[in-house]
């Protein structure tokens, strides 16, 4: 099993998550982040007084995958998050030992 | 001739009254706003010590003090009004001469007597009305101060600092600026015949050369110019700039002491010079920093709101719109002051109020005219430089001595009980760490994670950082079917 986390444009949060519903994945964890990449931030004023905010809000997506669909959710994931302009954000695979579904304790691709 | 209460006038003093107190609640939203998270509820507290603090000391002394017969050279007020018993008769009132009009001719003009003299009626309203009226001021002149310390004062010693200052600092400076006695009043008012409509010196300048002085005191805060010390909700600062502005006409207009034409002239020109301001204001923030902003907006309003003050009454409506731009785009340039000072001005009391009111007061001199009701010329109407020379005697007179005294009392405060919290309390956060509250619950998360202490009968001290506290020791649970039940 494979964990694939991104993290993405909040305001790409729907369209990614109608691509991977119509992919058929029933299933994501999401939560508000903030940091930056090659991105940086931006600058706020107030009364004159200029701050550079460094960290930007992002949204980061978690979804448990079984090995085969890996390479094709983690696709429909990025394209579908995808604007071109700098600061769309990143994308990773990570290898996963157990899943249990907490309710029925079933395990692995059955906890899917 | 025995006569009564005029009704109207008492009715818009009462209003104004109430629309000045409104300022101050007005006033928590607006510096709330600036402050981060973590001091929002502190920021609001200390408005609200004004308000109570303030209101006691009003009855006791403070209006007698500021309001009656001067005891020598126009510097203070007597005892006499002490607890305000012998005020609250029916028989105790204040007149105020009301011009006629004379209806008789095709237009209607000023009426005169057989000799050329105006005619004027007088009307009577309750002593209580206007010492009502007065208090609401007394209360946000020390609620301003708190903008210059945000973040950082210990809370009772603010406490016993707005007790004090309004005692030694505003009291007489409200009967300099503000009690007429025939000639025999406040120094200011009545012998310099400085003009301060509505206190652009006794509150604006008062209050922003005492946060001056306090921020001098007290000191930055930590990481003052490193760390972003960013307004954590702008929507609440405008919030507060609408309640200061519509609390302001009854601020403006009902210093007018009268429902009539000075008032209806002092309302449009604080409308006019609050909406030049604004626009004064984001014309400089376009210029300098390249963006209109909401900051922007509200404090070009308020800085219209302090200008127009003092000179409410002395300009036509043009003038309300030279001041109010004028005092905008001063503003805005003054508040970058503290930066290259090294002072923590933290909300920017100086350079809205302090420099607001000075350029409202020190305008006055050069925009007057005598159609307004305060009948006087300024330089630009003819009536040279003599009306400058008061205002910016009267005008230097309250700063010097509002900041030297305000230094001494922050000093002594200071050694006596410390005026700062401690370092530790600063970078957690005062509400936290000195009122045991946050603002804001915005997460489900954390929410559940509370625990109900009541019922251990012990208060819960606040949390100061380190190890959390230990859990309570074991005991019957509550509302437990052995456990006693707790009302709550």
């Amino acid at each position: 099993m494979k964990l694939i986390v991104a993290v993405i444009k909040p305001f790409k949060l729907d369209d990614v998550r109608t691509a991977l519903e119509t992919f058929g994945v029933h299933g994501m964890t999401v939560s508000e982040a903030s940091g930056y990449g090659r991105q940086r931030g931006h600058t706020e004023v107030y009364r004159g007084a200029e701050y550079t905010v460094d960290l930007v809000p992002k949204v980061r997506l978690e979804v448990l995958v079984d090995d085969p669909d890996a390479n094709d959710v983690l696709d429909v994931m990025v394209k579908a998050a995808q604007t071109g302009k700098i600061g769309d954000g990143k994308a990773w695979v990570i290898p996963v030992e157990t899943a249990v579904r907490v309710r029925t304790g079933e395990r692995d691709v059955d906890a899917l | 001739m025995p006569t009564t209460i005029d009704t109207g006038d008492t009715a818009w003093i009462l209003a104004s009254s109430a629309l000045v107190l409104f300022m101050t609640p007005g006033l928590a939203f607006f510096y709330g706003g600036m402050v981060r998270v973590k001091s929002v509820l502190n920021m609001i507290m200390m408005s609200a010590a004004a308000m109570a603090i303030v209101s006691i000391l009003w009855v006791l002394y403070g209006y007698s003090l500021s309001f009656t017969t001067d005891v020598g050279h126009g510097l203070l007020g007597s005892r006499n009004a002490a607890g305000l018993i012998d005020e609250m008769q029916p028989s105790s009132v204040i007149s105020v001469a009301v011009p006629q009009v004379d209806f008789s001719g095709s237009t209607p003009k000023g009426a005169v007597d057989a000799s050329g003299a105006a005619l004027s009626v007088t009307h009577y309203y309750p002593t209580l009305a206007f010492a009502a009226f007065q208090l609401m001021f007394a209360i946000i002149t020390c609620a301003l101060i708190s903008g210059a310390i945000a973040d950082r004062a210990k809370f009772s010693t603010w406490c016993v600092f707005v007790a004090i200052w309004a005692t030694v600092v505003y009291f007489p400076v409200a009967h300099w600026v503000f009690f007429f006695d025939g000639g025999n009043g406040g120094w200011i008012a009545d012998r310099l015949k400085a003009i301060d409509f509505a206190g652009g010196t006794a509150v604006h300048i008062n209050s922003g050369a005492a946060g001056l002085a306090l921020a001098i005191v007290l000191g930055r805060r930590k990481g003052w110019r490193r760390d972003p010390m960013r307004p954590h909700n702008v929507p609440f600062v405008f919030l507060g700039m609408a309640m200061l502005w519509f609390g302001w006409f009854g601020f403006n207009a009902g210093s007018a002491l009268a429902a009539g034409t000075p008032a209806s002239v002092v309302f449009v020109n604080t409308q006019t010079a609050t909406a030049a301001a604004m626009v004064g204001w984001l014309i400089v923030e376009r210029l300098r920093d390249g963006h209109f902003t909401t900051l922007g907006a509200a404090s070009g309003a308020v800085a219209g709101l302090v200008g127009i003050t003092p000179s409410c009454s002395s300009v036509n409506p043009m003038g309300a719109i030279a001041v109010g731009a004028i005092t905008g785009a001063v503003c805005s340039l003054a508040i970058g002051l503290k930066f290259k000072l090294g002072l923590d001005d933290s909300l920017d009391v100086v350079g809205v109020h302090m420099f607001g009111g000075l350029t409202g007061t020190l305008l006055i001199g050069f925009l007057a005219t005598d159609k307004a009701p305060a009948a006087v010329n300024g330089l630009f109407y003819g009536g040279g430089w003599d009306q400058e020379r008061r205002q910016v005697i009267g005008a230097f007179a309250v700063m010097g001595y509002s900041f030297f005294a305000t230094l001494i009392i922050g000093y002594i405060l200071h050694l006596v009980m410390g005026f700062r919290i401690s370092e530790e309390e600063e970078l957690q956060g005062i509400d936290v760490s000195h009122h045991a509250e946050s603002a804001y619950e915005l997460t489900n998360i954390g929410a559940p994670q509370a625990r109900h202490t009541i019922g251990t009968h012990s208060p819960v001290p606040a949390y100061a950082g380190g190890p959390p506290p230990p859990p309570p020791p074991p005991g019957p649970p509550a509302n437990s079917a052995t456990g006693s039940r707790v009302d709550l």
